[in-house]
């Protein structure tokens, strides 16, 4: 026998990624590139008033123009679609896909345009008239809650979607409230800092912009409908739902997405809407969003208000936590919205031991976008409010700010640990993360030459910041659509490995790093694994890729399945052999007795007897082909710390970020190479929310910064090259111990770059500043006035 | 309807066009090469890049009248005889890609930059792709995929071409 090539271990590997070679050569197919014959377009006619009753819509001129189907208003859509449903169990508003009688937001849909090419929808769009009755717009968060200047819904008083709601020490599950433990935590607090800040609203704009085609097939009584989306299988039973077809009629694919960042986890009244009219013609339609409608149409994220008290004893030891969350949700719940911000207030124990911590939250409606799911989506707010408060706490205490954190940390030996919050850490040593960005950062060197440079009159400040994120969503209880991941593994009949899984990607490289597991499972080359994904016709189950859960969820259930089918091929193999299935050994394309790797059989081969197996091994089946769903016992926590130093132009403000030192933990990691590009895109959102990203409404409601013209996505000019570092401690919630790093990257970057303006502030007696830094803001402080 | 005529990676395209067609639905629609990418409506993001007499041009801000007689260079026509541009395979190499979405007008605006500087610092490369915008990758490594392309040199034709400014044009359309 020829000798066998020895294949390496790839898990841990920087394997280059296997989506590329399509995606360079410009021949991947995102939704806008696919065709089908006598497909329609569509166009939304929207609402450019933030507040109004419609009082007509006159449609007759757009009819009549060339190449025009139809056009639909929201009171016609009505009648074929009902609202959309919500995710979450809080009350919620009805909201049709297309609005019926008041608009709430800019940009909320008032009719629809079928055409036979976009120009001519667009065209017709233009040509629809409609005439509004105005209403005051609700734009001022505080000043919404008490009802002013309108009610947005009328079931809903006060704009209140979700009030006061209760949580952490002496909260019982009926929500009853025992302030005892935390009053008592202040009034033995020798220090109590007290600041409201703003976590402010942003537009997630993934630069593919969201479309649908949908294909209702009449003969076949099937729906085919592609969407950039992050979660098929969802996408599926919601299509299916609204158009009152079974979930085995509907067939959901996410081709190519060019992006997400939780903004394309929604299933929104552009599928609905295309999905229904599709069935209701009985033709092929697609829409594509543009840009413009992409800032007012998709949903927006974080603008949480946060009121933060925080007690501690002259040592630096935190007594206890106040936070009074106010979530501004706009004008409607989405599929997530109402349970974002809850995220929020079950991380606000950060990394910390802290004994009392009452957190309420409040959502409120306005006349804006709706808030939903943007990378982090809850967790970054919680770290902003901590992390600051932290900061704020250092300063007064005259400590520094690395110090007073580690006197706090939950140690490592304390794992599991139940925060006050009701949230399990399942792993952690902080104190690790905190001392290898120190180290990586050379913190002490950095301290000595920002007080040089101050000395020298130049505004120069380091800001530092540890987080703790929930990830791996989650067990079912955590996750209304099951927070399960699914996967089937199938050896071919020649020995090739094809594997599902359900965690959909768009950018993550799933490719790669699940066929770099299982060619390390099977012991074959990568060459050899497919992973399919994306397609509810090719996946039979799945939940989709958000909050960091595709590798902590979905590689375990990769896992699983490959698990379950290698069990099998060893029976197969041990019949060939004839040898103990126990043991077998699977390495270098071959299955052999442990020690005798010449008397082997290839991997081809056993495969081949499965399918045609001449005599069949007792209690076996043919075939090669097993599915796993795995539920984790619990979320996953990963963390870290980073560290960052910031200048500021004395003369015009202007910030410019010097140094990002980053130390995550995300556990057991697959593909550095694909988990640093994480960081590295998980920071630079972090950083442009710090720094150059705010959606900004104005009084009447309309959103300022609509176009990339007024709402600056950073730029390669924006950032210094990013220093990295890890530490590796696994989560025993799966049997990978990987933790999920696809947002961790915008949870320190924020409040350390907001640390590190302070602190270059800190002769102008400033101890705290609301994001984002604006140039203007900071040129105020040094001009003598305050932020 | 205007009468067109574009050489597209070599091929030389006649079409009937609406006055306002823009350049990029006319590579994407009418001749289906989809690899170029529509990102906004007012010219910022650069996902639509491609050169243009061997520039890089925004292709959503162009109309398809204004580009006829010229010789356009999409993505697809950027490998030659089977082999990948550097740029394609530093992309690869350095991991300078997530979705993908603004690969291939990063790509081509890169391009353009190693023409013009083909021993680019990194500050050079960081401005010479602020027209492009990628949310995914926070750059860092798009800037090692341009370096990894600048160390290795662009392909000999298009070195040469370099010297006279027609030849690079030609040379960055394929040289056909």
């Amino acid at each position: 026998m020829a000798a066998i090539p020895v294949l390496p271990k790839l898990v841990g590997e920087r394997v280059k990624r296997r989506e590329d070679p399509r995606l360079i050569q410009g021949r991947a197919t995102y939704v806008d590139d696919i065709t089908i014959a006598g497909m329609k377009h569509l166009v939304f006619k929207r609402s450019d008033i933030a507040h109004g009753r419609i009082r007509s819509i006159d449609t007759t001129a757009a009819e009549a123009m060339d190449g025009v189907d139809a056009v639909f208003t929201g009171a016609e859509i009505a009648e074929f679609l009902p609202p959309m449903p919500i995710g979450t169990p809080f009350p919620s508003p009805p909201h049709h896909s297309v609005a019926v009688d008041v608009v709430r937001y800019v940009g909320d849909p008032v009719a629809v345009v079928v055409a036979r090419d976009r120009y001519a929808a667009k065209d017709a769009a233009d040509a629809i008239v409609v005439e509004y009755d105005a209403l005051p717009a609700v734009v001022d968060l505080e000043r919404a809650m008490t009802g002013q200047p309108a009610v947005i819904h009328a079931d809903f008083p006060n704009n209140l979607a979700v009030a006061l709601v209760p949580g952490g020490t002496g909260v019982d599950g009926a929500m009853n409230v025992d302030d005892t433990a935390v009053d008592k935590a202040f009034a033995e607090a020798d220090v109590v800092i007290s600041q409201r800040m703003m976590n402010h609203r942003l537009v997630p704009n993934a630069i593919e912009p969201r479309g649908v085609v949908a294909h209702y097939e009449p003969g076949k009584e099937s729906m085919t409908i592609w969407s950039s989306t992050q979660n098929p299988h969802i996408l599926r039973s919601m299509i299916a739902a609204l158009n009152g077809l079974g979930q085995h009629q509907v067939r959901a694919i996410a081709p190519e997405v060019g992006g997400g960042f939780g903004s394309k986890i929604n299933i929104y009244g552009e599928d609905y809407v295309a999905s229904a009219i599709s069935k209701r013609l009985g033709e092929p339609v697609k829409w594509i969003e543009e840009r413009s409608e992409a800032f007012v149409a998709t949903t927006h994220g974080r603008d949480i208000l946060g009121y933060v008290e925080l007690a501690a004893k002259q040592d630096g030891t935190v007594l206890g936590l106040r936070l009074r969350l106010i979530a501004d949700i706009g004008a409607y719940n989405m599929l997530l919205t109402a349970a974002i911000p809850t995220l929020t207030m079950l991380m606000v124990s950060g990394t910390y031991r802290i004994p009392a911590i009452r957190a309420t939250i409040t959502e409120v409606f306005t006349n804006k976008t709706p808030t939903d799911a943007y990378r982090g989506a809850g967790r970054p707010e919680a770290t902003y409010f901590v992390e600051r408060a932290m900061d704020m706490l250092a300063s007064k205490l005259n400590m520094d700010p690395a110090e007073l954190r580690r006197r706090n940390f939950i140690q490592p030996a304390e794992f599991p640990f139940a925060t006050q919050m009701g949230a399990v850490y399942d792993s952690g040593d902080y104190d690790k993360a905190l001392t290898a960005a120190l180290k990586l950062a050379d913190w002490d060197r950095l301290k000595a030459e920002r007080d040089a440079a101050k000395a020298e009159g130049r505004l120069v400040g380091l800001g530092l910041a540890m987080y703790v994120e929930v990830c791996g969503l989650g067990p079912s209880s955590s996750l209304p659509t099951g927070g399960w991941e699914h996967s089937q593994v199938t050896i071919e009949r020649d020995g090739r490995i094809s594997a599902t899984t359900g965690a959909s990607p768009h950018g993550q490289g799933n490719e790669t790093t699940f066929a770099q597991m299982l060619a390390d499972q099977f012991g074959v080359p990568i060459e050899h694994v497919t992973i399919l994904h994306g397609d509810t016709g090719v996946v039979k189950q799945g939940i989709g890729t958000f909050g960091s859960r595709s590798q902590a969820v979905g590689g375990a259930a990769l896992h699983m399945a490959g698990g379950k089918v290698k069990t099998k091929m060893a029976r197969f193999a041990a019949a060939m052999l004839e040898a103990h299935e126990d043991d077998l050994v699977f390495e270098n394309g071959t299955i052999a007795v442990k020690g005798a790797p010449a008397s082997g059989k290839s991997f081809a081969d056993v495969a081949a007897f499965a399918y045609v197996p001449v005599p069949l091994p007792a209690g076996l089946e043919p075939g090669l082909s097993e599915e796993a769903f795995f539920e984790p016992s619990n979320n996953t926590y990963p963390f870290g710390c980073h560290i960052s130093m910031l200048e500021i132009d004395r003369e015009t403000g202007e910030p410019t970020l010097l140094k990002l030192v980053a130390v995550d933990d995300a556990g057991n990691l697959i593909n550095p190479m694909i988990v640093e590009g994480q960081i590295h895109g998980g920071l630079a959102q972090g950083i442009g929310q710090a720094m150059v990203e705010e959606a900004v409404y104005g009084d009447d409601g309309q959103l300022l910064t609509g176009s990339f013209m007024d709402y600056a996505i950073p730029r390669a000019t924006d950032f210094p090259r990013f220093e990295l570092g890890a530490t590796v401690t696994p989560t025993p919630v799966n049997p990978l111990g990987a933790k999920g790093v696809g947002e961790a990257g915008t949870l320190g970057s924020t409040p350390c770059i907001v640390a590190a303006a302070v602190d270059a502030l800190s002769g102008f007696g400033v101890t705290h500043i609301d994001m984002m830094l604006r140039p203007e803001k900071l040129w105020r402080i040094i001009q003598g006035g305050q932020s | 309807m205007p009468q067109i005529s574009i050489t597209v990676n070599g091929k030389v395209r006649k079409a009937r066009v609406e006055p306002r067609l823009l350049l990029v639905h006319f590579l994407r629609e009418q001749l289906l090469l989809t690899g170029t990418h529509v990102g906004c409506d007012t010219s910022q993001c650069g996902a639509c890049t491609v050169l243009i007499d061997g520039r890089s041009a925004k292709s959503c801000t162009i109309f398809a009248v204004q580009a006829s007689g010229s010789k356009v260079t999409t993505i697809e026509g950027l490998a030659t005889d089977g082999a990948l541009h550097p740029l394609q395979e530093g992309f690869w190499e350095e991991h300078g890609l997530q979705c993908g979405y603004c690969t291939p007008g990063m790509i081509l605006s890169a391009v353009n930059l190693l023409k013009d500087t083909p021993r680019p610092t990194e500050r050079q490369i960081r401005e010479g792709i602020a027209g492009n915008f990628c949310r995914c990758t926070g750059y860092q490594h798009i800037v090692n995929a341009i370096q990894h392309a600048a160390k290795k040199g662009l392909p000999k034709r298009a070195k040469r071409a370099r010297r006279t400014p027609k030849a690079a044009a030609s040379a960055a359309t394929g040289g056909r």
